[in-house]
């Protein structure tokens, strides 16, 4: 497959992915009454607390205890109903592994894992709760499906596309409103990735909320006369690594993008793709290797080597 | 209802073949776990033949009874139990444990249909149950689900996590059965420490704890099916709490020389070994 065209700017809108799973939570119920949310006792900061006030039948409460969670929405998804998990990217990934392992990924049930405020930017917390291995971890599980999308209008879309899929899916979301790029018309296809600007001197891979940064560097990198091909990369597993082959060929160099350890996750997965099928040069941005800190965002961002200064510079260095 | 003195006897003999299928299989397959399948033998008929609405014919009904065995060690005591009840041909426990077998050393629900949850990795049965039980009461589908759990198996802090949330939703259409063996893989050492085959019990005051949760408990004789049927039926027959039969049994049940010894949870089934099963199986099926 080649990747989807959708040149996408940066909005003066701005939405934060947690409200957008809340009010998609309840849209979903409407649509589907085989949807259920079950709350690891986050839902008044993962948003899904909308449920419990507007659709409060099909709001369970779980308590402090994710690995019954976990149990507990294998064996609805195996009667036919498809639960929705609310509770934070670090707990879901972590606290309840063997449990995804065991009960949902090996017999293939569509339990739906929504990990609220991944990555660094989690509202001052610090390294216990940011979870910036997510991708690296999951895309490892046989059976998952795991999206990251780059912002609220994506994550709507990203949520009724994962519905409908039959087995279990993994949405990384993050925490704070950031600007909106996609158009409220958009429809998300699993597995496919999107050329969000056109270039021709370097291509820039991105995933999450990552992809409005790179959007940024590439305005830098235009200022410097550098014409940046940018590919947001929403579905990192099923990986369209066709697409991912040709955008590199495209250009000869490639750099990748996210709020994520630089080890297994996109950067991981894309040089996996092109050191078999299209061998390029590349930088991976993203978090090298350790953990995190509580601090303000513009100041991780800046600490941790995520801005779009950081991008561009990594661009630069393969020109 | 009680059962009739054939219907008991019918019961009895189909317990006797189970544990001569599943000491044969692993004798067969060179591996598997022989202490909790015996232990769990006439629980696994008494419900199978007994106690669970199921249709071997239509296993995936939807308003089938749900089972799902918490200590998945023991899958080929429900393998067993499965084939004699006519899910699926006697002849395929010889696949056991081999290669594109449905009949995996721990259960998987995604190749044996038959089987209502995978299992396997101990602490993780009880929470799918209680998922099951909800959605039964979700999707005003009446059934009942039915978690038989290790005492080893409860070790893990997962089954205290599911005992507490199942008790906040009083899920009167759950029921645990606690196979109370009093053994695991190794063990814990007495204060002789572990120079001799004696251990401390997996569960202390099983009873106690499960109450404190918010269980109404069954104390039950876990190789006596007429008892285990009955405490079946009063489970089945509480409103308001999950029940648990704590069913006391001997791990080894059976076979004289399995008994209470924690060795043979898992271990090869020699000629010799298989011999005298046999034998003993035999004999025990001849005063019926």
């Amino acid at each position: 497959m080649t990747a989807h065209t959708l040149p996408l700017t940066i909005s003066d809108r701005s939405a934060a992915q947690r409200d957008a799973f809340g009010n998609t939570l309840v849209e979903l119920i409407d649509r589907d009454e085989r949807v259920y949310v079950l709350d690891g006792d986050l839902a008044n900061s993962t948003k899904a607390d909308k449920v419990s006030r507007e659709r409060p039948e099909h709001f369970l409460q779980m308590g402090i205890a994710e690995q019954n969670m976990m149990g507990v929405a294998a064996g609805m998804a195996s009667c036919g109903l498809v639960p929705w998990l609310s509770s934070f990217a670090c707990f879901l990934v972590n606290r309840d592994l063997d449990q995804l392992r065991v009960v949902v990924a090996q017999p293939n049930l569509p339990v739906k894992i929504a990990g609220a405020y991944s990555g660094l930017l989690t509202g001052k917390t610090g390294k216990t709760h940011q979870e910036v291995a997510d991708i690296a971890v999951l895309r490892a599980m046989p059976n998952m499906t795991v999206i990251s999308p780059a912002d609220a209008v994506e994550v709507r879309a990203a949520m009724l596309a994962a519905n409908d899929s039959d087995g279990p899916v993994y949405i990384r979301m993050t925490r704070d409103a950031e600007p909106i790029v996609f158009t409220d018309d958009y429809t998300f296809k699993i597995g496919q990735v999107i050329t969000v600007r056109e270039g021709s001197d370097i291509t820039i891979f991105s995933t999450g909320a990552q992809t409005v940064r790179c959007l940024e560097a590439a305005d830098l990198l235009a200022a410097d006369g550098v014409s940046a091909h940018v590919v947001h990369v929403p579905t990192i597993k099923p990986l369209d690594a066709e697409a991912i082959a040709a955008a590199a060929a495209k250009t000869g160099r490639v750099v990748t993008a996210e709020d994520h350890t630089i080890i297994g996750g996109l950067g991981g997965a894309v040089a996996e793709v092109l050191g078999e099928l299209q061998p390029t040069r590349m930088r991976r941005v993203g978090i090298r290797d350790t953990f995190g800190e509580s601090a303000a965002n513009e100041d991780l961002l800046q600490k941790y080597g995520l801005t779009p200064g950081h991008v561009a510079q990594a661009a630069r260095e393969l020109l | 209802m009680s059962l009739t003195p054939d219907r008991l006897t019918e019961l009895k003999r189909q317990a006797i073949h189970l544990r001569r299928l599943v000491v044969e299989s692993v004798h067969h397959a060179g591996a598997g776990h022989l202490g909790g399948p015996m232990s769990a033998a006439d629980m696994l008929v008494a419900l199978y033949f007994e106690v669970m609405n199921i249709d071997p014919q239509d296993p995936r009904k939807a308003d089938r009874d749900r089972f799902i065995l918490s200590k998945g060690h023991s899958s080929i005591g429900l393998y067993a139990a499965l084939a004699l009840r006519g899910y699926f041909p006697i002849e395929e426990l010889k696949t056991f444990d081999a290669i594109d077998s449905r009949l995996q050393g721990h259960p998987d629900m995604a190749v044996l249909p038959g089987l209502d949850m995978s299992s396997g990795s101990l602490g993780q049965g009880l929470s799918p149950g209680l998922g099951m039980a909800l959605a039964s009461r979700l999707k005003k589908e009446p059934f009942h689900t039915w978690a038989m759990l290790g005492d080893g198996d409860s070790q893990e802090g997962q089954i205290w996590e599911a005992a507490l949330v199942a008790g906040r939703y009083q899920l009167d259409n759950l029921t645990a059965i606690l196979d109370l063996n009093g053994l695991q893989q190794y063990g814990w050492a007495t204060s002789a420490g572990y120079g001799e085959a004696s251990r401390q019990p997996p569960q202390d005051n099983p009873v106690d704890r499960w109450q404190s949760f918010g269980w109404n408990t069954i104390e039950v004789d876990g190789h006596d099916i007429p008892q285990f049927v009955d405490a079946c039926q009063q489970a089945k027959a509480h409103r308001g709490q999950p029940s648990i039969l704590i069913a006391h049994t001997i791990k080894g049940k059976g076979i004289s020389y399995m008994e209470n010894d924690y060795n043979w949870h898992s271990q090869p089934v020699t000629a010799e070994n298989l011999k005298q099963a046999q034998d003993e199986l035999a004999a025990q099926e001849a005063t019926l």
